[in-house]
């Protein structure tokens, strides 16, 4: 970090400060082109902010326009999502359906990702030996790492008609249903929680598992009853980090769960989340100025509120937990 | 001894008996649950590519040449991803030639020159808090800024400035990773031979913590150019007959044709998304490949 500075700023120069000056001023005269580079360094950094920024008044001044001619009241209370199409717009902005479409995928993922996630995390925590634990790691990795269009594929053309409809019946299961959606995005965040929570877990000391096995409990009781407890606020971290990912991921959903906005809580059904219905708006080549084009933007906002409030617990309770261990 | 605790001990030890063998048994058993949910993730990932292959490898091999080099057509036998894999490419390479030099500038403010100071908190917190926001809502940044508010209309400079910036806080964090990895006594003996600090930094630091941020920034961009929703939101077009000669000319990207033929009804546009989404995968694992070479070839254990 910024502590190991030149050896000009040391504390020994309180002691002779006529050299350590001396020192000073040929290190920031002589080299006035290093004061420009840091600048333009400082320049690369603060571009970040540019950024939030951007984004933040992107989705603002849109959302502020939208919010002009449509009510603020109907987009948070109405059970009604239908954009109007063409010059007339008589479209109907309730956000209801799609929050809801947006939880089921959350709950749904969550559901298959944290069970499968958890396991997969004490096994490589706890049980795994190291050379399975190099071949799993990186496998997780490639899960993780694999385009999310291509999940969607994956859905659509394996989880729904040879997975979801053997099962449940083919009369049962529409092609597009919130299920297929909820269990592709459920592997794609199984990385994310296995991975955070494993790491949450190697970070307990030894010395609480050495202490419950020296009373006589077994590798699954110091499991459950010592690391997991311990590693709890990690876990969770990760949990509502994969929630954040779950709800902001578009093309799976929009792909396996339908373009359907409506507030049925059957997972069989098809469904529309915020992101899939933003991706179907501008598939349509939507006319900017138009209420529809500006109703994208908040939907953006929405979903960037939502995400943000879950990045900023879940970092939260990372920084709680690493001042516990370390 | 009376007669009562004689007769107690045996069960006694029966029952502990018993619990051990339970205990014995949970233990295996949870030992294997553990083990079943672990590789239910390594088969999901397995029939995924096995899914791809098998809609797949068929199209793909039935005419490589074809595939590769036609462009897109209402026939599905006569489809071909040529407009699209070359974009694809270009946005990477042009991705890749914004996001190196911004997000390793921005890793040597951070951990060489930044004072502890409100600022510097706030820029750290707030590239933290870039990481994770969805990347549909940098879409629509993209669409709001660069296509529309600078007029660069739906072209691979919108693109690849909107996977610029998708990709920056990624690379700012391996930067940043790879820099702190490099020891102090390296800065230290730098100084002692009465070098600056950008030459010690620029001469000694950046050349040890290259390979690690090299690393980084491949795995970057093989998420970036694995990206559907922001091309989407800014509007990149799918069917197009021409190479981009101009940055502002408009290209397509292999993702959003994997997406436009999974949408298609018809089950031939199933086996060219798949055909599409094998030449895909391969290029992420080629530059997988490449990142890990790097990792394993160049990195300096202190």
């Amino acid at each position: 970090m910024s502590d190991d500075r030149p050896p000009t700023s040391s504390p020994a120069g309180d002691r002779t400060p006529a050299g350590d000056d001396a020192a000073g001023i040929t290190r920031s005269t002589a080299r006035p082109l290093e004061r420009v580079i840091v600048v333009g360094l400082f320049t690369c950094a603060v571009l970040s902010v540019a950024v939030t920024v951007g984004i933040v008044a992107v989705l603002l001044v849109d959302t502020i326009s939208f919010f002009s001619q449509s009510s603020l009241v109907e987009f948070l209370t109405g059970t009604v999502w239908a954009p109007g199409r063409g010059a007339g717009e008589d479209g109907q902005y309730g956000m209801l359906p799609l929050l809801s479409g947006t939880l089921m995928i959350g709950v749904g993922s969550i559901v298959v990702g944290l069970p499968l996630g958890l396991l997969t995390a004490i096994y490589l925590s706890e049980y795994a030996h190291p050379r399975v634990r190099g071949w799993l790691k990186p496998i997780l990795e490639i899960l993780a790492g694999i385009p999310t269009v291509i999940v969607g594929f994956f859905a659509l053309q394996f989880i729904t008609p040879d997975l979801l409809r053997p099962i449940f019946g083919e009369e049962n299961v529409f092609i597009f249903n919130a299920a297929a959606g909820s269990i592709a995005v459920g592997l794609m965040i199984l990385p994310i929680i296995a991975s955070i929570s494993e790491d949450a877990m190697r970070a307990v000391p030894s010395s609480l598992r050495e202490a419950a096995f020296g009373l006589g409990a077994s590798k699954r009781q110091v499991s459950l009853r010592v690391v997991v407890p311990a590693a709890l606020s990690g876990i969770s971290a990760s949990v509502i980090l994969a929630f954040s990912r779950a709800v902001g991921e578009t093309m799976a959903v929009t792909i396996a769960a339908g373009n359907t906005p409506t507030l049925s809580w059957n997972y069989f059904e098809s469904i529309q989340t915020l992101t899939a219905s933003i991706a179907q708006t501008v598939r349509g080549e939507v006319a900017a100025g138009t209420v529809r084009y500006d109703a994208l933007f908040a939907l953006g906002l929405t979903l960037f509120l939502i995400t943000l409030v879950m990045n900023l617990i879940s970092a939260r309770i990372v920084r709680r937990y690493r001042q516990v261990y370390s | 001894m009376t007669a009562s605790t004689e007769a107690l001990a045996p069960s006694r030890l029966r029952r502990g008996a018993t619990r051990t063998g339970v205990k014995i048994f949970v233990d295996a058993a949870f030992a294997a649950l553990l083990f079943v949910g672990t590789i239910v993730g390594v088969i999901a990932l397995a029939t995924l590519i096995w899914t791809i292959l098998d809609q797949g490898w068929e199209r793909l091999v039935a005419d490589p040449a074809g595939f590769l080099t036609n462009y897109v057509s209402r026939l599905p036998a006569r489809a071909g991803i040529r407009a699209a894999l070359i974009g694809s490419i270009y946005l990477m390479v042009l991705t890749a030639l914004f996001t190196f030099p911004i997000g390793v500038g921005a890793a040597i403010y951070l951990e060489e020159f930044a004072p502890r100071n409100r600022v510097t908190n706030f820029v750290e917190a707030n590239i933290a808090n870039l990481a994770g926001v969805p990347s549909v809502v940098y879409g629509l940044l993209g669409l709001g800024i660069f296509a529309r508010f600078l007029r660069l209309g739906p072209s691979l400079l919108a693109g690849a400035l909107t996977l610029t910036v998708m990709s920056l806080p990624v690379v700012i964090v391996a930067g940043r990773e790879a820099i702190r990895a490099v020891p102090d006594g390296i800065r230290l003996g730098a100084y002692a031979l009465g070098a600056t600090k950008w030459q010690t930094v620029s001469r000694q630091v950046l050349p040890a913590a290259l390979p690690g941020t090299l690393t980084g920034t491949i795995l970057a961009l093989s998420r970036a150019i694995g990206e559907t929703a922001p091309l989407l939101v800014i509007g990149l077009p799918i069917v197009i007959f021409s190479m981009p000669n101009d940055l502002r000319d408009p290209v397509s990207a292999l993702p959003l044709l994997i997406f436009d033929w999974t949408s298609r009804p018809q089950q031939a546009f199933a086996a060219a998304a798949a055909a599409a989404s094998i030449i895909l995968l391969a290029l992420l694992l080629a530059m997988n490949a490449v990142a890990i070479f790097l990792r394993n070839r160049y990195t300096i254990r202190w």
